[in-house]
């Protein structure tokens, strides 16, 4: 029995109480009818109004989400291989290379990696928009997929491919029916965190962007300079409520699925 | 052949998305500013074949990195930068390990929920949350209107754009990163360690000291870690929440390279960023292994 005193309440009350409190105020004042965000001055809904007809940040919307779209399924497939590769392909030339390349993104300061594409894009002479983004955004977000894909792999047993191969599989057979069923809640939520990743991003994204492509971030971090604003306020809350919403409902189905493994796992192990 | 090609793919993609960028970081901090398109010089130019080459490779110089050393705005800027991560980073600890512990020792159902909470905020936009800090730490935000409330201050408190609020952003941004790994080691933790500790002895605090705190090394070291490499180089937090006097390496190269446009100052100082995180990048490397092999 573990004990749980009034130090460990405490100290979890505070906690989340600050990591909550702010998000729950940036909420509570996007529905302020006062244009300055700091006086309440009753219940309104106006900035959300105000927000849908604003073109500007729709479009920033729109070209956001194709970008996180492209760049996270990109990567999703390039770093679902990486990890392949890493975890299965044994010794090769140059894997030494190839595996400090997958875990640098992880740790690179978003200024150098963002100075760094950009510098390559006008060097080869790559004209500056969605393209330019997209590509940035794949390169460091197969990364991440790379390295929730491969835990994943290193823990599955490896006897399984193998008694799919010795009854005849080929080695994409196996892959596919056999690895890829195993490892996917991996894929899935490398993809999920690809997808989150590309959407938060500011820094590369500005580096790599040009005139014709500005995504929500970039709109919204030019706004906010100039102080708080209640327009931007209520788009902050849509974002945290489909975060919210995307979250919970990813952990149920995980939840449900473990359940439901369990449930077969003990079906398949019952003497027939 | 398939092997081959799937190994291939994501090399190349690295290679020439991820590799060869540095080196033409690395170029370009050796090259000189000048007012042409693209903004510096010498280009390398192969029409005239070996000759092109060489004279090319006689035109770089370290210049920029002289010049890095003679402006007091640099080296003040990286050493501030340091600072302020490694301050940051210890009272992100400080918070942090708190919530850790009281998570490990909650009742087991309750942990997955626990859990979810701490990550929730991860997924929500790093922008955005730094962004909610402003409407509360303004001169006329709620921390000074319920500090003026409670009648502890007569005057609303200079807060945003110091760095005391650059403090904060980092330690709520960054506070999943320490809470996490803190709670996988602290939750492994077998109790019975702490019983025998008390049993023979030992204070509870004594027991916490010479039990918990070194069982949960490993934790605090990678927590430290994944909190103090992306400081260093953080933009958007000095940026919105740091004042003229806050000097980030991260906020004077995104400077040098859009409103100054001096992108060989600016490649010269991403080069010694990338030195100065060599060492920390290496020693985390270091202690994930060693922590895999305890494991394995």
């Amino acid at each position: 029995m573990r004990r749980f005193s009034w130090f460990n309440a405490t100290a979890l009350t505070l906690g989340f109480a600050f990591l909550y409190i702010p998000m729950i105020i940036l909420v509570i004042y996007s529905f302020n009818a006062s244009k300055l965000v700091t006086v309440w001055a009753g219940f309104s809904t106006q900035w959300y109004g105000e927000l849908v007809r604003n073109e500007e940040f729709l479009n920033a919307a729109w070209v956001t989400i194709k970008v996180a779209v492209m760049s996270s399924t990109i990567a999703t497939v390039l770093g679902t291989m990486a990890a392949y590769v890493l975890v299965r392909a044994g010794r090769f030339g140059g894997r030494t290379l190839f595996s400090g390349m997958i875990y640098a993104p992880l740790v690179m300061p978003e200024v150098i990696t963002g100075l760094s594409l950009l510098l390559l894009f006008i060097g080869i002479g790559l004209d500056r928009g969605v393209l330019t983004i997209v590509l940035a955004h794949t390169t460091f977000s197969m990364c991440y997929v790379s390295v929730v894909v491969s835990s994943r792999l290193v823990s599955f047993d490896k006897s399984l491919e193998e008694a799919a191969l010795d009854l005849g599989c080929s080695p994409f057979e196996a892959f596919r029916l056999v690895t890829l069923p195993i490892i996917a809640p991996a894929v899935v939520s490398g993809w999920l965190l690809a997808f989150t990743l590309s959407l938060d991003d500011l820094v590369i994204a500005s580096f790599t962007t040009g005139p014709s492509a500005t995504t929500l971030p970039i709109k919204i971090f030019s706004a906010v300079r100039l102080g708080v604003s209640p327009e931007i306020n209520a788009l902050s809350t849509i974002m945290i409520a489909i975060v919210t919403i995307g979250v919970i409902t990813a952990s149920l189905v995980t939840k449900q699925a473990a359940v439901r493994q369990a449930r077969d796992e003990r079906m398949a192990e019952r003497p027939a | 052949m398939r092997r081959f090609v799937l190994i291939a793919v994501p090399y190349l993609w690295l290679a020439a998305l991820f590799l060869i960028p540095f080196a033409i970081v690395l170029k370009i901090s050796l090259s000189d500013v000048a007012l042409a398109r693209p903004p510096y010089f010498p280009q390398l130019d192969l029409s005239t074949g070996w000759e092109g080459f060489t004279s090319f490779f006689a035109e770089l110089d370290f210049e920029n990195f002289w010049f890095l050393t003679t402006d007091d705005l640099y080296w003040k800027a990286y050493l501030s930068s340091l600072q302020i991560a490694l301050t940051s980073t210890l009272m992100t600890l400080l918070v942090g390990y708190p919530i850790a512990y009281a998570m490990a020792r909650a009742a087991p159902e309750w942990r997955p929920t626990l859990l979810m909470l701490v990550i929730l905020p991860f997924w929500t936009s790093f922008l955005i949350r730094v962004y909610a800090w402003m409407g509360i730490l303004s001169n006329e935000g709620l921390l000074n209107q319920f500090l003026l409330w409670l009648g502890v201050i007569n005057e609303p408190l200079t807060i945003l754009n110091t760095n005391t609020a650059v403090y904060i952003g980092i330690v709520y941004t960054y506070l999943p990163f320490m809470i996490l790994p803190i709670y996988s080691a602290l939750e492994r933790m077998d109790d019975s360690l702490l019983e025998a500790a008390e049993d023979l002895g030992c204070s509870r605090l004594g027991a916490f000291w010479l039990v918990t705190v070194p069982l949960s090394k490993n934790g605090i070291i990678a927590g430290c870690f994944l909190v103090f490499i992306p400081t260093i180089g953080e933009f958007v937090i000095p940026s919105l929440l740091g004042g003229s006097g806050t000097l980030m390496i991260g906020k004077v190269l995104w400077e040098e390279f859009f409103s100054n446009r001096d992108w060989p100052v600016a490649s010269a100082v991403a080069v010694i960023l990338l030195l100065i995180l060599v060492i920390p990048i290496i020693l985390f490397q270091r202690n994930e292994q060693k922590q895999r092999e305890a494991e394995g």
